[in-house]
């Protein structure tokens, strides 16, 4: 019955018999995620991010089929060659070890392989890697990333600008946006993982998924708020409210499924079989989606009602609604009507002439 | 919206689907592998599997940017005639399906599969050098058979060993010191001018008889050629080696170099292609002393040749009676407008002071990629599955149309890499896989958005085939809405970005466009064809569209023709809503018949007179007391 008593859920949040107060809680709302980026700030300025060779440059070694994973025999084979060097060692699935030292020359590399090959007993031609990565490179990468972020964001801001015919409506979903991107990289950085370019693409596509996330709650809040101003029995803040409970089981449902694939990736292939690459990719989508979505209901729209508050139409509209209701309840009106009222759930749009086609036919 | 304006025809919509983004691309993709085949000598052709990057096939990607060494701009030809060269030395070099592209604004990336030796990547990240060096003599690019040949020119057979012996024994005359060929590595040649035969030293003599130009390794060029000696080399296509004299003017000192109709001595444009050439001052200078010089000689001495990387790209003579002075020359023969193009474009890459700088240099194993590629597939099946089962369990049967969607899309998002990695050898990398992962999601959000709306348009007690209707309307609009913001991102990183993201976009483009075209061809016109059939029509329990799941339990409903239906009380009514108002209609509250049915306004004015009658018959009975 769980799927009935669901289902019975979603049309309560519809109907607006149920009804979270997500936007008059607003205030909470915000010192959560206020909180939240505060911490997150600290996390990145005390901790930071681990960058990963990619960005700071150096040789990396990857020794594979080896029969004991030992951390310390790298570390003496690496000091062997260069004694002053402390390599960082990391294993690789069942049987490989990579080893990650400062920038080395093409002689000491080789050294370094070969000790590595020593150490290990394997063969240095077909078991012991060696990757040279140039600190600029990360640099660039992250460079052109960072002017693609910008371009695009400005990009979507301009286009939600014009799709809601609302600036304050893409204000608020950039603002949402910082905030999941913020949140997303301090518990990146609080769970420690390396930042490798994958991880910058994981943020990227989270940066796309937040903002289509916000386009879709926001759709939803502008058909409720179409003839907002044509009406004197809810205001803004009503209509937006029930639109995020309305959206509510989408925003669950999209978010699950979502989730199920990067979760699958990143519990059953990162933890289980041990890939490497989709960990990074993966930890970043996994939170970075799990936050958009939220902050799609639990910022997003918020803010987007407390900015649209202070446009001088929907502030005198507010205030008439608000002045009537005081009014009707002094004249004593049944408080069933009012509760509905402001519920949203009696949604009043005004009719309109359908044209001749809707009218009746002679029949021939 | 009772009547529909344009006539819908979803089974219409789904077989043009099918035969135009499933059928069609898959035939033209078999069509490809019957007929272009990727194999090792043709990696570019099609095949069902699609390409894979270097990241899953294994091998070593080297990053190279190019540096003026002079500050100067690098034009974009010259880039592309830059990795043509750089494309020109690994295929020579023996190394086959490497992947050579420009990467962002000027970045090469080289990806060549297996290993790489140093000597490779010195080879690759050499500067390309154009010079100009005189022609001393050529031949066919065989090598000759006997290669005691120049020691006993009388005693080869050989045609060509005859030719390329005369001139050095005739010309001067003087080849004879040289004739010991213990001596000739050590003894300095004197030579009068850079066209002087006696440069062809014994030793000379029997490295270009030895020389053999149908065989690639011997044009890979490579430069490094010491511009004051003679060089023994090949040309381009290797069908022809030369012997040519020291440098008399460097490739730099060209500043311009461009294609064009040859125009004639009285100024009429011609038919035929020339190529121009311009130099600067120094330039001017040194050409004009090799001209004066060339003129004088016989053929094929009055030749000079243009060398880039080592390698003879053009061989032109002086037409007999002209010295170039003014630094403007014209190359002219038998030239196509591509080939003119072609070699205006190689001699302007080469008259740059361009050197590569290694970037980065990795070593990619093909096993750990294919390990990583395996596991994200399994991972990313269980997690496809875990969505098939929470889509069945939220949309009962209606969740295996967005399963079957998902299939659809799959499908055609693997049709269209095959395509794709065939077409413009776009090969899947393993940001490209977590890409199509992510997009799992993407896609079936937009059944969801619709299926809510189809629900929202259920709740408000519609019957499915107009529920259907509104609520596309009304979903098509956000879900095109929302796919935009996707398609920006997509086309603004893969033009902003670089590497990795860029094939990361890519896919994410290309799912978001198969997103949209599954939800309006397969997804929704499926839903106009399934709301006719009565399983789903009627709202059975397992439909997911049953209206018992989807309507309010308690409270009057609107049902059309002025009635207002009241539905059974919830059973299992939640708590909270014990503490919620119940949601009032405005104006007056309902009254009901006696069967439950909300009265009619007539019905209602006839119990309202019914009641004042009532209480006017009371009042008198009061009065009368």
């Amino acid at each position: 019955m769980a799927g009935r008593s669901f289902a019975q859920w979603g049309n309560d949040l519809y109907t607006g018999r149920r009804s979270y107060p997500i936007v008059p809680n607003r205030n909470r709302w915000f010192g959560v995620v206020g909180l939240l980026s505060v911490a997150s700030i600290l996390i990145l300025g005390l901790q930071g991010l681990n960058l990963g060779i990619d960005f700071r440059g150096g040789s990396e070694f990857t020794v594979s089929g080896v029969s004991t994973t030992d951390q310390d025999i790298a570390v003496q084979a690496v000091q062997s060659v260069v004694p002053e060097d402390e390599p960082r060692v990391t294993t690789v699935g069942t049987d490989s070890v990579r080893v990650q030292t400062a920038q080395l020359t093409n002689e000491q590399t080789d050294q370094v392989q070969q000790a590595l090959a020593d150490a290990y007993g394997v063969d240095v031609a077909t078991s012991v890697g060696s990757a040279y990565i140039g600190p600029t490179w990360g640099e660039g990468v992250a460079m052109r990333a960072l002017w693609g972020v910008i371009v695009f964001v400005a990009v979507v801001a301009v286009f939600m600008a014009l799709y809601f015919r609302a600036w304050r409506m893409s204000v608020a979903a950039i603002i949402a946006l910082i905030a999941d991107l913020l949140i997303s990289a301090g518990v990146y950085a609080a769970v420690g993982w390396e930042v490798t370019p994958s991880t910058i693409i994981g943020f990227l596509t989270i940066l796309g998924y937040s903002l289509y996330d916000k386009v879709v709650v926001f759709d939803k809040v502008r058909e409720n708020t179409t003839a907002i101003l044509e009406q004197g029995r809810s205001t803004y803040a009503e209509r937006a409210n029930l639109a995020v409970n309305q959206t509510l089981v989408r925003s669950i449902n999209t978010g699950v499924v979502a989730l199920l694939p990067v979760a699958g990736i990143l519990f059953v292939g990162g933890f289980l079989l041990g890939a490497g690459t989709l960990r990074d990719i993966s930890l970043s989508l996994f939170v970075g989606i799990a936050v958009g979505t939220a902050s799609s209901i639990y910022l997003a729209t918020p803010l987007e009602v407390w900015l649209r508050e202070k446009e001088p139409k929907i502030a005198a509209h507010t205030k008439k609604v608000l002045e009537s209701r005081a009014g009707l309840t002094a004249d004593g009106a049944q408080d069933a009507v009012l509760a509905a009222a402001a519920a949203g759930a009696a949604q009043l749009v005004p009719g309109h002439h359908l044209g001749t086609a809707a009218q009746p036919k002679r029949r021939r | 919206m009772a009547t529909p304006t344009r006539r819908s025809r979803p089974v219409r919509t789904i077989v043009l689907l099918a035969i135009l983004t499933i059928l069609l691309p898959f035939g033209a993709l078999l069509a490809g592998v019957n007929f272009d085949a990727r194999s090792s000598d043709n990696p570019d052709g099609a095949s069902l599997a699609p390409g894979l990057a270097l990241d899953l096939q294994g091998g070593t990607q080297i990053i190279l940017e190019p540096v003026t060494t002079d500050g100067s701009e690098i034009t974009p030809e010259a880039l592309d005639e830059a990795i043509n060269v750089i494309r020109q030395r690994i295929d020579s070099s023996g190394v086959s399906e490497a992947e050579i592209a420009q990467q962002g604004e000027g970045n090469i990336v080289v990806g060549i599969p297996g290993e790489v030796d140093d000597e490779t990547i010195a080879l690759i990240s050499k500067a390309a050098q154009m010079k100009f060096r005189p022609v001393l003599t050529y031949g066919a690019g065989t090598p000759t058979a006997d290669p005691n040949a120049s020691a006993d020119p009388n005693a080869s057979a050989d045609p060509n060993a005859e030719a390329t012996a005369a001139p050095s024994a005739d010309a001067t005359a003087t080849p004879e010191p040289s004739a010991s060929p213990s001596a000739v590595e050590e003894a300095p040649v004197v030579a009068t001018d850079p066209s002087d035969l006696a440069q062809i030293t014994a030793a000379v003599q029997a490295e270009y008889d030895a020389l053999d130009c149908t065989n690639p390794e011997n044009l890979k060029g490579g430069g490094g050629d010491d511009p004051a000696k003679v060089l023994v080399t090949c040309s381009e296509d290797g069908s022809l080696k030369y012997i040519l004299g020291p440098v008399e003017v460097d490739g730099t000192d060209l500043t311009n170099a461009s294609s064009g109709l040859r125009v004639g001595q009285n100024g009429v444009v011609t038919n035929t292609w020339a190529v121009n050439l311009e130099f600067n001052s120094e330039g001017t200078k040194a050409f004009r002393t090799t001209t004066e010089r060339l003129q004088s000689l016989e053929s094929p001495r009055n030749q000079f040749a243009i060398t880039l990387d080592g390698l003879v790209l053009s061989a032109p003579s002086l037409d007999p009676g002209v010295i170039i002075t003014d630094g403007r020359a014209e190359i002219s023969g038998s030239f196509t407008r591509d080939s003119a193009a072609t070699l205006a474009n190689q001699l302007s890459f080469g008259s740059l002071p361009l050197t590569f700088d290694v970037h980065s240099q990795e070593q990619i194993s093909a096993t750990l990629g294919s390990e990583q590629l395996e596991r994200g597939l399994v991972a990313g099946l269980i997690g496809l599955l875990l969505v098939v089962v929470y889509s069945l369990f939220q949309y009962r049967t209606l969740g295996l149309l967005t399963v079957s969607s998902l299939v659809i899309a799959g499908l055609m998002t693997y049709v269209s890499i095959a395509l794709l990695s065939w077409g413009m050898g776009y090969r899947l990398s393993l940001p490209g896989v977590a890409g199509i992962i992510v997009a799992i999601g993407f896609t079936a959000d937009s059944f969801i958005v619709y299926f809510e709306r189809i629900r929202d348009e259920l709740r408000d007690g519609r019957t499915l085939r107009v529920a259907v209707e509104r609520g596309w309307d009304r979903a098509r609009r956000t879900v095109l809405a929302a796919k935009a913001v996707n398609l920006i991102s997509a086309v603004v990183l893969y033009y902003l970005a670089v590497g990795g993201v860029q094939g990361f976009a890519f896919t994410l483009g290309l799912t978001t466009i198969i997103d949209v075209a599954v939800v309006f061809w397969f997804t929704h016109p499926v839903m106009e064809l399934i709301s006719k059939v009565p399983f789903f029509r009627d709202g059975h329990a397992a439909s997911g569209l049953s209206p018992e799941r989807l309507r309010t339990s308690t409270g009057p409903r609107y049902v059309g023709a002025g009635r207002v239906a009241t539905a059974a009380p919830a059973q299992d009514a939640p708590v909270e809503a014990e503490e919620q108002p119940e949601p009032v209609l405005a104006g007056i509250a309902p009254q009901s018949a006696p069967d439950g049915r909300r009265m009619t306004i007539a019905e209602r004015r006839a119990a309202e007179r019914r009641a004042q009658a009532a209480q006017a018959d009371a009042d008198e009975n009061e009065e009368k007391h």
